[in-house]
C-alpha cells in the first residue's frame, strides 16, 4: 500500500528503510516532491546513486517503479503510446462485410486496442507510481518537448481518443548526466536536485550500511582510499555502487587489511580502464605501502 | 538565525535611504515575500534565470517546509530556483550574503544592539588556550556552525581591538588568521603538518571572523556597504588542474554530440527517407502479403571527420598545453580523427595519440620527439597549409571539419591565405580557435583578419569556459546544408 510522507524526517527515516542514506539536500527534494507533486531532476557524475533514489523512493513509498530508459532516437511510439494494429486488423477481418465503417472506425481506436508504453502507463495507472525517465539528456530536444505535457499536467493526449488524464499522481525523476544542456522549459517544470560524491563520514556510513559486516577500520580505510582514488584525475572514477562492491569482496575474500597488495588484486572492482589501473597503482598503492593511508583517522 | 522572519509587529523603520545600500527604500515592506522577491532579484542581478513560476515553487515549497531552519529553508529554494550545479553554488554563496545583509539592516532599523563583549568584560584571553581550541574544533570535521562562530569572536576580541581594525576588513581577517598561527593543509603534501588544520574548514572559520567583523562596523556606523556583484573568483566552482582536464573532456563529448546531430538536423529533415524493400516485405507477411507499414531504412547520424591542427610553437605555449588536453579529449571521443601538430612544418600525430593513452604520455611525446616537430622554429602557416592540403588532399570532403587552434602569427612569413581558403572549400566546415584575446587579433604579425573569411567561425578560446562557448556556437552555426557540394 502506498505511503506518503509527512515530514522531512519522514522521507529521510522511509529512505533509510529502503537502504539509501540521503543526504539533507536529498531528502528535502524527494519530500518537496511528492508533496508538491512536482518532478525532480536529479543531476550528478556518474555512480552517485541517481537511479538508485528512485528505486529507493518506489520502495519506500511501496509504489511501483515505471521506468523509461532514454535513447538517442527514442520516440512516442516507444514512450507513450502506439496502436495495436494487428489486433485492430483482425478486428476489421472478423467483422469485414457485415458492419459498416463507421463503427468500426469507433471500435478500433478504443483503449483495447492501444498499446500503452511506460509514460503512458505511469499516469494511467490505478495506483500511483514512481516514474523514472532515466537519461533524459541522451534523448533529442523534440522528445524533451513532449515530455513537457506529461510533466506539467499529467495528460497525454492521443488524436483519436482525446486527452488521458492522470487518475494518480506519480513520483517522477528525471535524471541526467549533463551530457547536453537541457531546455529551460524542462527545467522551469523541475525540482532540481545536484548529487555529488559523498563526503567521507557519510560514505563510511553507507558502506557499513551494505557490508555491516565489514570491520569498522577496515571500512574507514576502504572509503579513504576510495576517496583518493576519486580525486586523482581518472577516466572513470569509481562510483558509491562500486565501493559496496568492493566491500562485499574484500568481505568475500576474508581480507583482514587493505595493503598495497590486496588493493593490486582488487583493483578492478572499483577502477574500469587499463591506464586507471596503472595511475592508481602508481600514486595509491604506494602509500599505502608506507603506511600513509589509515595512520591519521578522521575525527 | 538569518530567515528573515514574518511579518513582526515593531515600530516603522527610521526613513534613512542611505542604510540600504542602493535598494530603493520602498522596498523595506515586512514580511517574508517581499524580501524573497527581493532576493530573487539579486539572484537575477548575478545573471540567474529565475521566473515568476519558479518563484511560485519556492512559495509552495516554503509552506510544506520548516523555514526555521536554516538549512531546510535555503535547500528549498535551491531546490525551486536553481536549475543547474552553478546556479545552486551561486545560490548559496548569494543567500549567505542576502540574509545577513537582511538581518543586519533590520537591527539597525530597530536599534537593536548586542552587548559589547570582549571589551572588559574577559580581562584577558589565554592566546595559546585559544589558538589550541580553535585549532581543535577546525580538525573537527563536524563541528557545529555556532561553536565556530563564538571562536571567531573570541578570536576578534582578542586580536582585533574592536571595532577600530585596518578598515579593510580582508587585511584584517588575514591578521588574525596569522596571529593564531592557523595554516592550511598542503595538498598533496607527503607528511600532513602536525600544526595545520583542513583546508575547507579553515576557509570556514574565516568566513566568520570576516561575517563578525562585518557586523561590528555595520553597528558602528550604522550603515550597510553597499551590495558589491560577486566576483568571478568567487562565483568559479573550485576546482583542480586535474579537474580542468577532465573539464576539457567533457566539453569535447559535448562537441561529438553536437557535430554528429548536426548533419542531420541541417539537412531539414528530409521528409521522404528510404523505404527498406526488405524489412518492409517481412513485415507484409503478418498481413497477408499486404505491406501496410512500411519500414524506412534509419537515417544514420553522418559520422563525423575531424582534422585538427594545433601550433605548438613558442608563441603560444601557455596555450599548447590546453590545446594539447583538448586534441587529447578529442581522441578519445572521435574514432575518425586525425590530428596534426605544426611549428615551422606540419607533422601528423594521430598515431602518437593512438599509442599513448595518458597525457602526460602524449605531451612528452610531442615535446621531446624531434622526429613530431622542431618546438624551437618559427610558425609558418602559409608552408603549413601548402603541406597540409598535399598530405589529406583526397581525404577532405564536404563531410569533414577542419579545426585550427593557433595563433595566427606568421612571423612575417607568407600567409598563403589562398591556400588556406582551398583548404576551407574542401572542407564542409572550417573553425578557428585563437588562443588570444580579440583584441590582439591583428596586431603585429597576426594575419587572422586574411584567415577569418573563410572560416565559418573564430573563437577566442583559453579557458575550459570559452571552449563551452565554442560548442554552443557551432551547434547554432547553419552553413553546411547551404554550401554547394
Amino acid at each position: 500500500m502506498p505511503v506518503a510522507f509527512h515530514s522531512i524526517e519522514e522521507t529521510r527515516a522511509g529512505l533509510v528503510g529502503a537502504g539509501y542514506l540521503a543526504g539533507d539536500s536529498t531528502a528535502l527534494v524527494s519530500f518537496l516532491a511528492q508533496r508538491l507533486g512536482k518532478p525532480v531532476l536529479v543531476e550528478g557524475p556518474a555512480g552517485v546513486g541517481k537511479t538508485e533514489l528512485a528505486k529507493a523512493l518506489s520502495r519506500a513509498t511501496g509504489r511501483e517503479l515505471v521506468r523509461l530508459q532514454c535513447y538517442e532516437g527514442l520516440d512516442e511510439a516507444k514512450a507513450l503510446y502506439e496502436w495495436n494494429y494487428k489486433k485492430q486488423l483482425l478486428r476489421i477481418q472478423v467483422e469485414a462485410s457485415d458492419a459498416g465503417w463507421r463503427e468500426v472506425r469507433d471500435d478500433i481506436f478504443g483503449e483495447e486496442f492501444l498499446l500503452p508504453r511506460p509514460l503512458l502507463s505511469a499516469i494511467s495507472s490505478e495506483q500511483p507510481v514512481v516514474l523514472l525517465i532515466d537519461e533524459i539528456d541522451k534523448t533529442d530536444q523534440e522528445f524533451e518537448a513532449m515530455l513537457l505535457e506529461v510533466l506539467s499536467d499529467f495528460q497525454v493526449s492521443i488524436p483519436e481518443l482525446g486527452v488521458v488524464e492522470a487518475k494518480t499522481h506519480p513520483l517522477v525523476l528525471l535524471t541526467s548526466n549533463n551530457s547536453r544542456e537541457l531546455t529551460e522549459a524542462l527545467k522551469r517544470r523541475c525540482l532540481y536536485l545536484w548529487l555529488d560524491y559523498p563526503g567521507p563520514e557519510r560514505e563510511l556510513e553507507i558502506v557499513r550500511l551494505h557490508a555491516p559486516a565489514l570491520s569498522e577500520d577496515m571500512a574507514r580505510k576502504l572509503v579513504e582510499v576510495v576517496q583518493m582514488v576519486r580525486n586523482l584525475d581518472l577516466r572513470k572514477p569509481p562510483s558509491i555502487a562500486e565501493s559496496i562492491d568492493w566491500a562485499r569482496a574484500l568481505l568475500l575474500l576474508g581480507a583482514e587489511d587493505i595493503d598495497a597488495e590486496t588493493l593490486r588484486s582488487t583493483m578492478s572492482i572499483i577502477i574500469k580502464h587499463r591506464t586507471d589501473l596503472d595511475l592508481v597503482t602508481d600514486r595509491v598503492g604506494v602509500k599505502l605501502t608506507d603506511g600513509l593511508v589509515g595512520s591519521r583517522q578522521a575525527g | 538565525m538569518a530567515s528573515s522572519g514574518p511579518a513582526k509587529p515593531g515600530r516603522p523603520g527610521r526613513a534613512n535611504p542611505a542604510l540600504y545600500g542602493g535598494m530603493p527604500a520602498a522596498r523595506s515592506a515586512r514580511g517574508m515575500a517581499p524580501r524573497l522577491l527581493e532576493f530573487a532579484d539579486e539572484l537575477r542581478r548575478e545573471g540567474m534565470a529565475v521566473g515568476s513560476s519558479e518563484l511560485l515553487d519556492a512559495f509552495a515549497a516554503l509552506e510544506a517546509v520548516a523555514w526555521t531552519d536554516r538549512e531546510s529553508f535555503r535547500e528549498a529554494l535551491s531546490a525551486t530556483l536553481a536549475k543547474s550545479h552553478e546556479d545552486r553554488r551561486l545560490l548559496e554563496l548569494i543567500f549567505d550574503r542576502f540574509f545577513f545583509r537582511a538581518v543586519e539592516r533590520e537591527a539597525v532599523e530597530r536599534g537593536v544592539k548586542e552587548g559589547v563583549s570582549g571589551e572588559g568584560g574577559e580581562e584577558r584571553i589565554d592566546l595559546g588556550a585559544l589558538r589550541e581550541r580553535i585549532r581543535g574544533a577546525l580538525r573537527h570535521p563536524r563541528g557545529s556552525d555556532g561553536e565556530l562562530r563564538d571562536l571567531a569572536r573570541l578570536a576578534i576580541s582578542a586580536f582585533g581591538r574592536q571595532g577600530e581594525g585596518s578598515g579593510v576588513i580582508g587585511v584584517d581577517v588575514q591578521r588574525i588568521r596569522r596571529t593564531l598561527g592557523l595554516k592550511g593543509e598542503q595538498a598533496g603534501a607527503e607528511l600532513p603538518d602536525p600544526e595545520s588544520v583542513p583546508r575547507d574548514r579553515l576557509r570556514e572559520f574565516e568566513g566568520h571572523v570576516r561575517r563578525e567583523l562585518e557586523r561590528a562596523l555595520i553597528e558602528r556606523t550604522e550603515s550597510l556597504p553597499p551590495a558589491r556583484p560577486l566576483r568571478d573568483f568567487d562565483r568559479a566552482l573550485p576546482t583542480g588542474a586535474a579537474q580542468d582536464l577532465a573539464a576539457v573532456h567533457r566539453v569535447v563529448a559535448q562537441l561529438r554530440r553536437r557535430l554528429a546531430t548536426q548533419g542531420r538536423e541541417t539537412r531539414g529533415r528530409s521528409r521522404s527517407p528510404a523505404v527498406d524493400v526488405r524489412r518492409t516485405m517481412r513485415l507484409s507477411l503478418q498481413t497477408g502479403g499486404v505491406p501496410i507499414e512500411l519500414r524506412y531504412r534509419p537515417r544514420r547520424p553522418r559520422r563525423p571527420e575531424l582534422y585538427v591542427l594545433c601550433d605548438v610553437s613558442t608563441s603560444v605555449t601557455s596555450a599548447s598545453v590546453f590545446f594539447l588536453s583538448v586534441l587529447h579529449a578529442l581522441h578519445d571521443s572521435f574514432r575518425k580523427l586525425r590530428s596534426f601538430v605544426f611549428v615551422e612544418r606540419i607533422s601528423e600525430v594521430t598515431d602518437v595519440f593512438e599509442r599513448e593513452r595518458s597525457f602526460e604520455g602524449v605531451s612528452r611525446a610531442i615535446a621531446g620527439d624531434a622526429g613530431v616537430a622542431d618546438v624551437s622554429g618559427y610558425t609558418d602557416y602559409g608552408r603549413v597549409w601548402l603541406e597540409f592540403l598535399e598530405q589529406v588532399t583526397d581525404d577532405l570532403d564536404p563531410r569533414s571539419s577542419v579545426i585550427v587552434l593557433g595563433d595566427a602569427r606568421t612571423n612575417g612569413r607568407e600567409p598563403h591565405a589562398e591556400v588556406f581558403a582551398r583548404v576551407a572549400e574542401r572542407a564542409g566546415r572550417t573553425f578557428w580557435m585563437n588562443p588570444e584575446p580579440r583584441l590582439y587579433w591583428n596586431y603585429g604579425d597576426s594575419v587572422m583578419a586574411a584567415y577569418e573569411r573563410y572560416c565559418d567561425g573564430v573563437f577566442e578560446c583559453w579557458t575550459t569556459k570559452q571552449l563551452e562557448g565554442f560548442v554552443n556556437a557551432i551547434a547554432d552555426l547553419r552553413p553546411v546544408a547551404s554550401r554547394p557540394r
